[in-house]
């Protein structure tokens, strides 16, 4: 009973690890750069939803508060495509990933200065309560979390597989210049992933702000994601979404049957053992290299 | 501007351009060598500091400007030789082994690393460092006994044949000590970058497929690459563990590498100048604010000392400009402002235009 219970808490959390490595994943399948400020951008998407929804700051409504949350989030991703990161359009990746911790530490003290640095809870109309099923307690938030990224997940692979802007982007991530010259929009298109990958990351930071409370350092999660980003292969939407809930599964696995300081690193030995052996990730896209 | 004539092959390799160039040299270490008679306690305590994190840089500059690998946890690497050194040393081993030792430790476990390591390329590599980082952080907590957990360790003194070099009671000692081991190293950096294997290094960098081509070991060049650069990185640990006298884990947070990052980005990649320039302003902003903080309270009467995270803050503004406005670095910028007063009035704009590359996936899906 123990173990289910374990289990199920473990695959909720793997599910928002999931999430922001999804957000990871986005942005690299459509512009091969990869943006370490996805955490941040959870933890920002979190706080906005916070103060929104909170009955002590602006008391919306849970849905349309987190919906417009989203929106906002969406604004900000466009923003910081359209403004930063446009400017080094032709860099080297290098570039961006300086520039995307940076941005990160910008996002930090932005949260830090407007909602203060102390632990703060979001208020979810489905905050502590539980569903028990033949002595088996299971949360209500982590149910909505596997729910809610399982669908958010088929709607984003239908959107790269079916939408003239997914398959756009594909292209654009393929062959920049021969996108270019059959008259993709390459820089529109990276702003409006961006956009995207700023509303998953919003889902991401309300998930999380549903199972506790969050402050501005939460964003360090993204380290985990990318743990799970890699072990599903960087470019995979279902790859990073599996990535991320093995992680969520072995962490509480290992707090409770290994000594202590294992379930800490459990994510990045798994993430290394699997770099090792296959170094494109489990779901691997990379057949060989070219000049 | 001057012309040289080359007339032989070491002529043509020789790490200056001409005598002038090796007298400022001369000059620049004489200066340094002579400022604990210049400036007061403070300053060198700083000037100190500036030393260990320029010798830190070189490591990460060694890895990152000449051999093309990005390492986002090189932090881990300061923590192993801090650790090693002091461990060492408290075990009763005299500084002159435990120092070399430090490097060693270091070294070995970064070339280790690297043999996985190198298979990767960019962004792998940049997360599988992130992630080798979070594992030292927790093994130096678990391996309480020789690390003192999270409670910490003091590094005990240092004595070279019966001469103390103790970081409070001879700190002018101790910046001589820094300052000589910061320049054996750079002269040794210098000179392995116009030998062969740093010349592979910078094949490397520049193109991987071609260095095979070329007969390079691609494997064990980025290999030893990591190697020498964790070296270097572990020999500033173990003076920085010196320096802060009593530490623990927190002392190389994820914060420490991603300074050394900046170091390296905002004083010039690709070049070993460049990590002094880059040192020189990681030390120097905290200095500023807290002037621009005390400017700011006295005569306007705003307290920003209120605001946790300011200086991270800046530092970040300050690292974003840089990418955008000018990615080659202070030491660029210098080299162009150089350029255009040698050759003024026919320096143009265009001379330094960056060259802008298309993406193309490796991807096949």
């Amino acid at each position: 009973m123990d173990l289910i219970q374990l289990l199920v808490g473990g695959v909720a959390t793997g599910c928002v690890y999931g999430l922001v490595a999804l957000g990871f994943v986005l942005i690299y399948k459509a512009t091969e750069g990869v943006n370490f400020a996805q955490g941040d951008m959870m933890m920002l998407g979190a706080f906005i939803a916070l103060g929104l929804v909170n009955s002590d700051h602006l008391g919306l409504a849970f849905i349309p508060g987190v919906a417009l949350a989203a929106v906002l989030m969406g604004g900000v991703g466009y923003g910081i495509d359209r403004f930063v990161v446009r400017q080094i359009f032709g860099q080297p990746q290098f570039a961006l990933v300086i520039l995307t911790i940076a941005l990160g530490f910008v996002l930090r003290f932005i949260a830090g200065s407007i909602w203060g640095y102390s632990p703060l809870v979001l208020e979810t109309p489905f905050a502590g309560r539980n569903l028990s099923m033949g002595g088996v307690n299971i949360s209500l938030a982590d149910i909505v979390t596997i729910l809610v990224t399982a669908l958010l997940t088929v709607a984003l692979w239908g959107f790269f597989a079916y939408t003239r802007i997914g398959l756009a982007a594909q292209a654009a991530s393929q062959n920049q210049m021969a996108a270019y010259i059959v008259g993709v929009p390459v820089r529109r298109i990276n702003s409006i992933i961006w956009a995207l990958s700023g509303m998953v990351a919003t889902v991401a930071g309300v998930l999380y702000a549903s199972k506790g409370a969050i402050d501005p350092n939460i964003g360090l999660l993204g380290i985990k994601a990318f743990a799970a980003a890699v072990i599903g292969g960087f470019g995979s939407l279902p790859g990073a979404l599996l990535g991320g809930i093995l992680i969520g599964v072995v962490e509480p696995l290992a707090a409770r049957y290994l000594p202590g300081g294992f379930s800490q690193m459990s994510p990045y030995i798994i993430m290394l053992a699997v770099l090792v052996t296959r170094p494109n990730g489990l779901f691997a896209q990379m057949h060989a290299k070219k000049v | 501007m001057k012309v040289i004539f080359k007339t032989s092959y070491d002529r043509d390799i020789d790490l200056h351009k001409d005598g002038w160039a090796r007298a400022r040299i001369v000059a620049l270490v004489a200066v340094m060598a002579a400022l604990p008679f210049l400036v007061g306690e403070y300053y060198l305590a700083e000037a100190t500091n500036t030393l260990i994190w320029a010798l830190a840089g070189m490591g990460l500059m060694l890895l990152v400007g000449h051999s093309g690998q990005v390492s986002l946890g090189h932090a881990a690497f300061l923590a192993i030789g801090a650790y090693t050194d002091t461990a060492l040393m408290n075990a009763g081993l005299p500084f002159v082994v435990t120092f070399p030792a430090a490097a060693l430790a270091a070294g070995l476990f970064g070339a280790l690393v690297a043999i996985p390591a190198v298979r990767m390329s960019g962004i792998y590599l940049a997360i599988a460092t992130l992630a080798l980082f979070v594992i030292v952080e927790e093994m130096i907590i678990i391996a309480e006994p020789i690390t003192g957990g999270v409670g910490g360790i003091m590094a005990p003194a240092i004595q070279i044949a019966g001469i103390d070099f103790d970081r409070y009671g001879q700190l002018d000692r101790f910046y001589w000590l820094c300052l000589a081991v910061v320049v054996a190293v750079t002269w040794a950096y210098a000179n392995l970058l116009r030998s062969p294997t740093g010349r592979s290094f910078l094949a490397v960098r520049d193109s991987e497929v071609s260095a095979r081509a070329l007969g390079i070991n691609v494997t064990r060049t980025r290999a030893l690459a990591f190697g020498l650069s964790c070296a270097m990185t572990g020999l500033a640990g173990a003076l920085m563990g010196h320096y802060i006298a009593f530490f623990n884990y927190e002392l190389f947070s994820i914060f420490i590498s991603i300074n050394l990052l900046l170091v390296v980005t905002i004083g010039g990649l690709g070049f070993i100048q460049g990590a002094f320039f880059g040192a020189i302003l990681i030390t120097a902003v905290p200095q500023a604010i807290t002037i621009l903080r005390g400017v700011a309270r006295d005569s306007l009467g705003v307290d920003i000392g209120g605001m946790p995270g300011l200086d991270t803050m800046l530092f970040a503004m300050i690292l974003i400009g840089f990418i955008i406005y000018e990615p080659t670095g202070l030491y660029g910028r210098w080299l162009k402002i150089k350029a255009w007063v040698e050759l003024f009035p026919l320096a143009r704009r265009d001379m330094f235009r960056r060259q802008k590359s298309y993406l193309k996936t490796e991807r096949q899906k």
